[in-house]
This record gives structure tokens, C-alpha cells and sequence, in this order.
């Protein structure tokens, strides 16, 4: 090592000494201090918001004779509580199917629709576009309960709707008023992301022949595949984790999504409350949404760095 | 002739070129947007604007209960009552014991949304802005914080708002950890800080991203120029940090507001229904509608739907939040340059926010 350095050292003129001291610079009190606070900082977040998370999952792994332990680790640890969860009181799956279909459809129509509308937002030229900018922005603060009286009266059939089909414990009850939150959160997003793609993609096609219609498809959308994905996965959380409207239109217990099951739950006595169930299948409910969200970020990074004009 | 050539393909391109942007970015494109936008404007006059009509008309009628003394039969039906679902509210008919001593249900709910916005919103805006100004500094390891703050934003908040009701538990761990025995659960004083530590686990670290979005785009030039001239870092802080980045805050800011203010989850899953000190006026205007009297939900539903516009004129006015980004028309006066920029980065974000707490 030493053969190698020396004749470095001897060409530039610094002792080896100096050369050391080049390679590894002495850093400041200060910095050092500045460092370690960050890294604490850093680490005082991640345990803040994991910790609460954790002890949910450490209470869904406990034995239900275990109760309300406050042990930090659960000792023996047991999947009785997950496997209560699909008991037939209790009939989660289904629950899991339920969500799984108002969500999916949710977010279906709210991509097929708003795609459309974003495009059009984002890069056509009309009168009015400050107007329904503001609609859809005001659509998304309403607060949901204002829904409630009149959709509860309308699809319970109570007079005078009395015409109406009877819609209570159906899908479509609780998907259509998650459209109103969630239509302007995709055409928000989607028309964020429209606006990044250069203009000079679709034009470049127009040179080349294409219609604007041929541009969108085969130019456009392709290219804007992450910002849709990632629209699609923020509805779908929105739909998945909805609780207001499915508590109100869905009463049938086949019917229920998850997050009105889970607030449901009954322990076997009926007085106590079944919380090792309860985080179990809050558990089962979250699982999946975190790796989306991982999956989610993965995405939004390749997005930013593959979406550029070649 | 290499030269005639090149000419005579350029001409027309620029021309051709030419035409084609005007045709593109001008011509008919209005009748298109339009077409476009007919079906999205369609779905939301059915789901939200016809409903919201529904309301107000619900909001004058009240449902017929009892028997009727002419004909002995019992009531159906709905009648007119004018604007008496929205004067009961001062009428006290229904008082309850809650935080603010004995008052009418309604202002009781009034008063417990406000303070839980007020106090859970200022505590999330600093605790968010800490955070972000942690995850700035940071050289690596920002995706592993990123990740683990996404964790309370996934959690659906009914999920959230009854993990914290076993860790309130009057045996669970917090009491143990603090070595006290506080009844969090049972609508005492302390539910309201149960509700607010709750919110504020969930939604601090969402402020917290937002805010680190907006401080990205402050250029380290402005820093280096201040520490050149001898600002301390608390200078730096007040006079450039918060400066930069509050347009991306107030827009951060107000959706957290108009949020909480519609409430309803948390208190419903972790302190239950009917507990009038944590009671939001959504979980009152939810038990009238699932009890049939829809006239008053309805009204009470309105006065917060008034309520929350009133706070977002607020916002948009006065602290000069832009919601719309750079699409908007020029309402407010633009107070800096390089607003709209951060607006926009704020803008998406911002509505993730929304679908993320329903």
C-alpha cells in the first residue's frame, strides 16, 4: 500500500500526512452534533409512527385468554385471533370481498372518468376552465354527512321517494357516493400529472399524422401509466378505508366491507369488547394497503425518472 | 442545390408546424373539452350537486311522528315546517352535559368540533413542519422515514380510532406506561386529548411530507446568501424558511382543517356514539338521519357544510391559499413571486390528503 501512495505523494507535493488528512477532513463539533441530531430526529419519527401500529399487531398475535396484556411481546405468541376472525360469526371474508368490490369499482369508474376530464384540463384551451376547476375542488370539501339524509331517504324507499328501487345493502349505495370524493381526487391528480408530459410529445405525433385522439392513446397515456397507477392506488385507499357511508346504507352483515365489519365485532360473551379479533383483522385490512403503498412509492420514483422525452 | 433543398423542406415544415399548433392548441378545442369533461360534470351534478339540493329542500321539512288526532291514525309522511329545524337550534330543547357545561345538543357539538380542529390542527401543523424540517436535513435514510410515515396515512381511520381505544384502554398500556389510571374511554375531559393524540398520530406525518415537498423547492442559494450575511439559523428559519414555504402550509393547512372539521371515525370508533363530550356535529347530523328525522340532520348537515365554506373563504382569502394553482383566475393578490410554483407542487398532495382521512 505504501509503494503505491509514496509516489503520489512525492508529485503533489503533500506529505503523506496531508494526504490523510485530505481524505478523511477533520468535521466540525458542530456538524457532528447536527448528524447525530438528524439521525435521532429520523429515528423519532419512524418510531412514532410505528410504535401505535406495532401494538396492534403484537395485540392480534396474542392468545385470546391473554385478554387486554400490556406485554410487549406476546408470549406464546398464536394465530387464534386470526383464525377467529374468519369464524362464522364474525364471516370476514366476505367483509374482505365486499370492500374489494365497492373499492375496485370505485376506482374503475373514477379512472374512466377522470382521465378524460384531466386531459382535457390539462391541455386544451377553453372558457370556463378556472369555473369547473373550482367545482371539482369544491365538490371534494363538502363534508359527506350532507349526503347522508337525503340518499338514506331516497334509497330506504321512504316517502316521498317511495318510486325509488329499495337500494339499502346494495353496492352501488356506497359506491356512488364514494365517486363524489373520490371523481375530483383522480381528475386533481391526473391533471397534475398531464400537465408534467412536455407538449411537444403530442405535437411531435401530430407532425407524424396522428389524430390528437391516436396521440392521447399511444402517446400520452402509456407515458402517464405511473401517474394513473398512482391515482388509482390513492382511490382505492380512499374507497378501501371509507366508513361513513358503508355504516349507513350497508346494515346486512353479507353485505358489510371491512372497516363497518370490523367496528362491529362481537367478543363471545357480548360485553367484552374482542380486541385481540379486532386487531387482527385491522391487521388484515391494513397488510395489504402498506405494500401497495410501498409498491405505490417505487412508482411514483420510476415515474419521475422514465417519463422524459427521448 | 443542398441548400435549395433544406429550404424548400424547411419552409413548409415551419409553416405546416405552425399550423398544426394553432390547430391544436386553439381551434375547436373548446367544443372538445366540453365533450371530455360532460361525463365527469355529469357524475358529479348526480352524486354530489343534486343530493346537496335534496338537503336543503330536506332541511325545511320534518317527518310526521304520533298519531293524528283527527284521524286517529298513526302519521307517515313529511310536512313543512319552514325554517324551524334551523331555529330549534336556539331554542334549547335538547340540552345535554358536555365540556361547556349544559347546553343545547347542537352548539355543545358546535363548540367540540371547533376545539378538536383548532387544537388538533395546530398541534399536527407543528409537529409536521418539525418533522419535514428533520427529513430535509437528512442525507440518507429519508426513504425508510418516508415509508414508516406512510404507515398512519394507510391505516383506514376506523382501524386507527379503535387500536387507540385498546391502548386507552383503562388497562391498556398507556395508563401503564404512565403508571395512572385514567377512564380516556369513558367521555370524560381526558377523551378529548384521547381524540387528539389519536388525529394527530395519524395526520402530523402527512403534514410533514407536504412540507418537505415545499421546502425542496427553496434553492440553497437564498441560505448560503443569508449565512453569508450572518443570519443565525433561527433568522434563517423565520425569515426564509417559513416565508418559502408557506403557501405550500396555508394550502396544507386548510385541507387538514376542512378535514377535522367533518369528523366523524375517530370519535365514533374510539368513544363511541352519544358521548357529547368528543359528539362532532357529523356524528350528531348521522343519529338523526339513521333515527328518520332527516329534517334536522339535514339542517345540521348544512350548517356545517356553511361552516366549512366559511373557514375555506377564510383560508383562500385572507391567508391567500391557492387551492386552484396556476389555472385559477387571478382573485387574490399574488403577494411573492414564485407563489404559484410551490402552489402547484402543493396542489396534488394536498387533495391526497382529503381521500386519505374519509
Amino acid at each position: 500500500m505504501s509503494t503505491t501512495t509514496a509516489p503520489t505523494s512525492t508529485e503533489s507535493h503533500l506529505t503523506q500526512a496531508e494526504v490523510e488528512e485530505l481524505a478523511h477532513p477533520k468535521r466540525s463539533p458542530k456538524y457532528l452534533i447536527g448528524t447525530i441530531g438528524s439521525y435521532v430526529g429520523m429515528a423519532f419519527i419512524v418510531l412514532y409512527c410505528i410504535i401505535p401500529f406495532y401494538w396492534m399487531v403484537v395485540s392480534s398475535f396474542r392468545d385470546p385468554s391473554e385478554g387486554r396484556s400490556t406485554e410487549f411481546i406476546p408470549s406464546p405468541a398464536s394465530i387464534e385471533n386470526f383464525k377467529a376472525v374468519f369464524s362464522a360469526q364474525n364471516n370476514f371474508g366476505r367483509s374482505l370481498i365486499n370492500s374489494l368490490i365497492v373499492a375496485l369499482t370505485t376506482t374503475i369508474l373514477t379512472l374512466l372518468f377522470g382521465i378524460i376530464a384531466a386531459y382535457a384540463l390539462a391541455r386544451l384551451r377553453f372558457n370556463g376552465k378556472g369555473l369547473v376547476l373550482w367545482l371539482i375542488m369544491a365538490c371534494s370539501m363538502f363534508p359527506l354527512i350532507i349526503l347522508i339524509p337525503p340518499l338514506l331517504k331516497m334509497f330506504s324507499s321512504t316517502a316521498p321517494f317511495t318510486w325509488f328501487p329499495y337500494w339499502v345493502n346494495t353496492y352501488q349505495a356506497v359506491i356512488l357516493p364514494s365517486l363524489s370524493f373520490g371523481l375530483p381526487l383522480a381528475v386533481w391528480n391526473l391533471t397534475a400529472f398531464f400537465k408534467q408530459l412536455p407538449n411537444e410529445l403530442e405535437q411531435a405525433a401530430m407532425v407524424d399524422g396522428c389524430t390528437p385522439g391516436v396521440a392521447f392513446r399511444k402517446v400520452i397515456l402509456p407515458l402517464a401509466a405511473p401517474g394513473v397507477f398512482t391515482t388509482a392506488i390513492i382511490v382505492f385507499i380512499g374507497a378501501w378505508n371509507e366508513f361513513l357511508v358503508a355504516l349507513t346504507f350497508l346494515q346486512d352483515k353479507n353485505m358489510q366491507t371491512a372497516t363497518v365489519a370490523i367496528s362491529k365485532f362481537t367478543g363471545a360473551t357480548g360485553f367484552d369488547v374482542p380486541y385481540g379479533t379486532i386487531m387482527a383483522a385491522g391487521v388484515l385490512v391494513t397488510v395489504p394497503l402498506l405494500i401497495a403503498v410501498l409498491l405505490f412509492q417505487r412508482r411514483i420514483v420510476a415515474g419521475l425518472t422514465a417519463g422524459g422525452v427521448k | 442545390m443542398a441548400t435549395a433543398t433544406a429550404e424548400a423542406r424547411n419552409v413548409p415544415a415551419v409553416t405546416d408546424g405552425h399550423k398544426h399548433k394553432k390547430n391544436a392548441l386553439s381551434d375547436g378545442q373548446g367544443r372538445l373539452a366540453w365533450l371530455l369533461l360532460a361525463p365527469t360534470l355529469l357524475v358529479i351534478l348526480v352524486v354530489a350537486g343534486i343530493p346537496v339540493l335534496m338537503s336543503i329542500r330536506e332541511s325545511f321539512f320534518q317527518t310526521n311522528a304520533g298519531v293524528d288526532p283527527n284521524t286517529g291514525l298513526i302519521q307517515g309522511g313529511e310536512s313543512f315546517v319552514g325554517l324551524d329545524n334551523f331555529t330549534n337550534i336556539f331554542a334549547g330543547n335538547n340540552p345535554v352535559q358536555g365540556t361547556w357545561g349544559s347546553m343545547d345538543r347542537f352548539w355543545n357539538d358546535f363548540l367540540n368540533t371547533t376545539m378538536i380542529t383548532i387544537v388538533c390542527v395546530l398541534l399536527e401543523t407543528v409537529l409536521g413542519v418539525i418533522m419535514a424540517l428533520i427529513m430535509a436535513k437528512a442525507f440518507t435514510g429519508r426513504g425508510v422515514v418516508r415509508a414508516g410515515i406512510l404507515v398512519p396515512w394507510a391505516i383506514p381511520t376506523i382501524v386507527s380510532a379503535l387500536m387507540w381505544k385498546l391502548i386507552f384502554d383503562s388497562s391498556g398500556v398507556m395508563n401503564r406506561i404512565l403508571g395512572q389510571e385514567i377512564q380516556w374511554l369513558a367521555d370524560t375531559g381526558w377523551s378529548f386529548w384521547a381524540i387528539v393524540i389519536a388525529d394527530v398520530w395519524k395526520t402530523a406525518p402527512f403534514i410533514g411530507l407536504l412540507t418537505l415537498a415545499g421546502l425542496q423547492t427553496i434553492p440553497a442559494e437564498v441560505y448560503e446568501a443569508a449565512k453569508v450575511d450572518g443570519a443565525s439559523t433561527w433568522q434563517q428559519f423565520v425569515r426564509i424558511t417559513l416565508p418559502m414555504v408557506r403557501p405550500t402550509l396555508v394550502v396544507a393547512v386548510l385541507f387538514r382543517t376542512l378535514d377535522t372539521l367533518r369528523m366523524f371515525d375517530l370519535p365514533y370508533g374510539m368513544i363511541g356514539p352519544g358521548k357529547y363530550r368528543v359528539e362532532t356535529l357529523s356524528i350528531f347530523a348521522y343519529q338523526e338521519a339513521t333515527q328518520t328525522r332527516y329534517g334536522p340532520a339535514a339542517a345540521y348537515a348544512i350548517i356545517l357544510f356553511v361552516y366549512v365554506l366559511l373557514v375555506a373563504f377564510f383560508f383562500v382569502r385572507l391567508l391567500g391559499a391557492d387551492v386552484i394553482g396556476d389555472s385559477a383566475p387571478p382573485k387574490t393578490k399574488k403577494k411573492k413571486r414564485g407563489k404559484d410554483d410551490q402552489a402547484k407542487t402543493a396542489e396534488v398532495p394536498a387533495l391526497e390528503t382529503m381521500g386519505g382521512a374519509h
